[in-house]
């Protein structure tokens, strides 16, 4: 067993990040995250972290950018208008093939919003946000122990793809406290050599140069189909997803996050009261789990999917699910976490319009 | 006049036997011929940059950041490692490229747009906490790449792309001194304004450049060297006549010389 | 006998006529030919070249070789024979 201890996500984040060998952060105060900015600055640098408050979150990105691209493990922390600030930067680093972490503890929005917790960047955080085609790989934790093992499983990925990662996480999970345990993890046995990056060239190989400026069209578009033969190789081996109670679901809630926990809670209400719900959890939001949720819809009777925004995870709820069967969505916006038994009564909801015959049943 | 017989472009053998080989173009140059105009200072700058790193013998050692601009391809003709930063960003990639590999020599190389208008934070905020860098700020008072476009360093009356009746201070204020900003932050060690239009210019500004490599082994600061510089095309002038408007124009403004010099002390 | 002479590299050239303001000997000027990028180029047109550098410290593409006279003796490094007559390479102590 690792070592146990009662921590606040992020705190945990932060203390993920210096066992994961982060060699270098770069980050900017912004509630509902500067814990570990704070944490950072009082722990890490004895134990031989480097740790910058920059002068804003623009900067903060390109110091990720300079620090990835001279072959180290480097991570920023923000949160929504912060993560906003950061688009071009992360479509540099996705174009110029940089391993780093990014976390997005999610507020409240659109604008500056307020400091609750809130889902809405899942749009800004699968879709692009910044320009130009490509994706980030977005982990999303549901608990303060997922907000630990997400920085060392975020940082393996990075460099086994050379993408950016992004911890999608929000304002409840990096407030709340719970136990974590820190498994054994040596760097020096999961970071990969860098023979790219910019380290000074020797006179035994060519200059290294990072960029993702390409003018000639030809040029540009072998970089484009090179990125997204990765992509569809990161579609392949990376989904991952959590089931709970779907082996006889007739009705599938779908959520991520915090908000998965709670529909957790409320699918087992609902087989309290003789319901069959399930939920599908999805931790990777991108490469997003469509073939399992393609799979469910061949066996549920309707799908609800819960979010606090105004609906963004369930257009891909609904293309994969592709009019298998009716997808309904249940929000709440501002900041608002919705509670268990709103969920179950929005669950009984959908049964009444979606599977009219069961609901007689119920 | 008597028409002037053009001299062989090759020594004669009793040349050869008679004459050593005092200048030739750096080997830290690649042999990519340069794609800026005619003329342009960027191509003086670039060449003495890397006579100096030649000439210390730090080519293995030495990380320069590209802006974007004419000069966004300076990793074409710079044979070293480099990165290509965000727009105004040279100054926070090379902070960290410099904090995460502090021997090696780390140098930025941005216009005025670059560094004075979209990058003013990063560049103020680099030269506030003495980053041990050196940047190098080419101000030829317009945006070359883009067309000849106003720029911070732009001078008040001054014709451009986006001032077509010339620069009045209504509408776009006063021309950015920011050489002298930074040189007021304590962070800055050694901050000096060059040129290359003549011979002797590009010699201190060769000394100027040396030194400032030099000093960032000392790590005590952020070295700043602005090299006011033409923009042949942008100024529609030829090369020569650009030169000269230097002189006239650019430099009762932006005058040549050590702005601020390192306090020994420190 | 001039001090010393300049090399152009003919094709590198943008004939900004730099050199030739630089020069304080007025020995250079720009060609009546012009080269492959359709520039005319900078030539020596007087033997009186002191081998200064003013002209290679000003040129932005870097197209001038310049020598003067050596006080130094070159050491002979090595003698090829060929059937048609002996070279010898010498190099200098700038490793030239």
């Amino acid at each position: 067993m690792g070592e146990v201890r009662l921590m606040k996500g992020n705190e945990a984040l932060a203390e993920a990040g210096i066992r994961a060998g982060c060699r270098a952060y770069f980050g900017y105060p912004i509630t509902p995250q500067s814990e570990v900015l704070e944490y950072l600055t009082t722990y890490a640098r004895e134990r031989g972290m480097i740790v910058l408050q920059a002068e804003s979150e623009v900067a903060a990105i390109n110091m990720i950018y300079g620090g990835a691209g001279a072959g180290a493990r480097v991570m920023t922390t923000s949160s929504s208008p912060g993560i906003s600030l950061m688009q071009e930067g992360l479509s540099y680093i996705a174009a110029a093939e940089l391993p780093c972490l990014v976390v997005n503890v999610n507020r409240g929005g659109p604008g500056l919003g307020t400091i609750q917790p809130s889902q809405g960047d899942y749009f800004q955080a699968t879709k692009g946000g910044g320009h130009g085609d490509y994706n980030l790989i977005v982990l999303a934790p549901s608990s303060v122990q997922e907000m630990a093992d997400f920085v060392f499983d975020a940082f393996d990925l990075a460099d086994r793809y050379r993408n950016p990662a992004m911890i999608l996480a929000d304002g409840a999970l990096g407030q709340m406290m719970e136990k974590v345990e820190f498994h054994e993890y040596d760097p020096a046995d999961h970071v990969p050599a860098k023979p790219w990056a910019t380290t000074g060239k020797p006179p035994t190989r060519e200059r290294n140069v990072i960029t993702s400026l390409h003018i000639e069209p030809e040029r540009m578009e072998e970089i484009n189909r090179r990125l997204q033969q990765k992509y569809r190789e990161i579609e392949q081996r990376e989904v991952r997803y959590e089931e709970v109670l779907t082996e006889d679901a007739e009705i599938l809630v779908v959520a991520y996050g915090l908000v998965a926990r709670i529909a957790q809670k409320a699918v087992e209400l609902a087989r309290a009261e003789g319901i069959r719900a399930g939920l599908l959890r999805p931790i990777t939001l991108w490469p997003f789990p469509r073939r399992v949720l393609r799979t469910l819809a061949d066996r549920v009777e309707a799908v609800l999917d819960v979010e606090m925004n105004a609906g963004q995870m369930v257009e891909d709820v609904r293309l994969s699910v592709d009019g298998r069967v009716p997808v309904s969505f249940y929000g709440r916006m501002g900041g608002i976490i919705p509670s268990p038994e709103e969920v179950l009564e929005r669950l009984r909801t959908t049964i009444k319009q979606d599977v009219p015959k069961k609901a007689e049943a119920y | 006049m008597a028409e002037n017989e053009v001299l062989e472009n090759v020594l004669t053998a009793e040349e050869e036997e008679r004459l050593e080989c005092v200048y030739v173009r750096p080997d830290t140059l690649t042999d990519t011929r340069f794609h800026y105009c005619p003329g342009c200072g960027h191509s003086v700058a670039h060449r003495v940059i890397m006579e100096v790193i030649e000439e210390l013998g730090i080519q293995d050692k030495t990380i320069g950041v590209a802006p974007v601009g004419c000069s966004v391809f300076a990793y074409h003709y710079m044979n070293i490692d480099m990165q290509e930063a965000a727009h105004g960003r040279a100054a926070a990639v090379a902070t960290a490229v410099k904090r995460i590999l502090p021997e090696r020599y780390v140098f930025t190389y941005q216009g005025d747009g670059d560094l004075a208008a979209i990058g003013t934070a990063e560049t103020i905020h680099a030269c506030n906490r003495g980053e041990n860098l050196l940047i190098v700020f080419i101000n030829n008072a317009i945006y070359g790449m883009t067309g000849g476009q106003m720029a911070p360093t732009t001078l008040l009356g001054m014709k451009t792309s986006t001032s077509p009746a010339g620069r009045t201070v209504e509408t776009a204020g006063f021309p950015l001194k920011i050489t002298e900003m930074v040189a007021m932050l304590p962070g800055t060690y050694y901050v000096t304004r060059q040129s290359v239009h003549t011979p002797n210019a590009v010699r201190q500004l060769h000394k100027a450049l040396k030194k400032s490599f030099e000093y960032q082994k000392e790590g005590k600061g952020t070295c700043f060297v602005e090299i006011v510089s033409n923009c042949p095309s942008g100024w529609k002038m030829t090369p020569l006549e650009a030169n000269e408007w230097i002189v006239e124009h650019m430099f009762p403004l932006f005058p040549p010389g050590d702005i601020k010099v390192p306090d020994q002390k420190r | 006998m001039a001090k010393g002479k300049v090399l152009f590299d003919i094709e590198s050239c943008k004939g900004c006529e730099l050199c030739i303001k630089a020069c304080p000997q007025g020995s250079i000027t720009l060609s009546q030919d012009i080269n492959k990028q359709g520039y005319h180029y900078a030539v020596l047109i007087k033997d009186n070249c002191t081998g200064c550098t003013n002209c290679a410290l000003v040129c932005p593409e870097a197209v001038i070789r310049v020598y003067r006279e050596t006080k130094k003796k070159k050491v002979p490094l090595a003698t090829i024979s060929n059937i048609s007559q002996d070279i010898t390479v010498t190099i200098d102590d700038r490793g030239r």
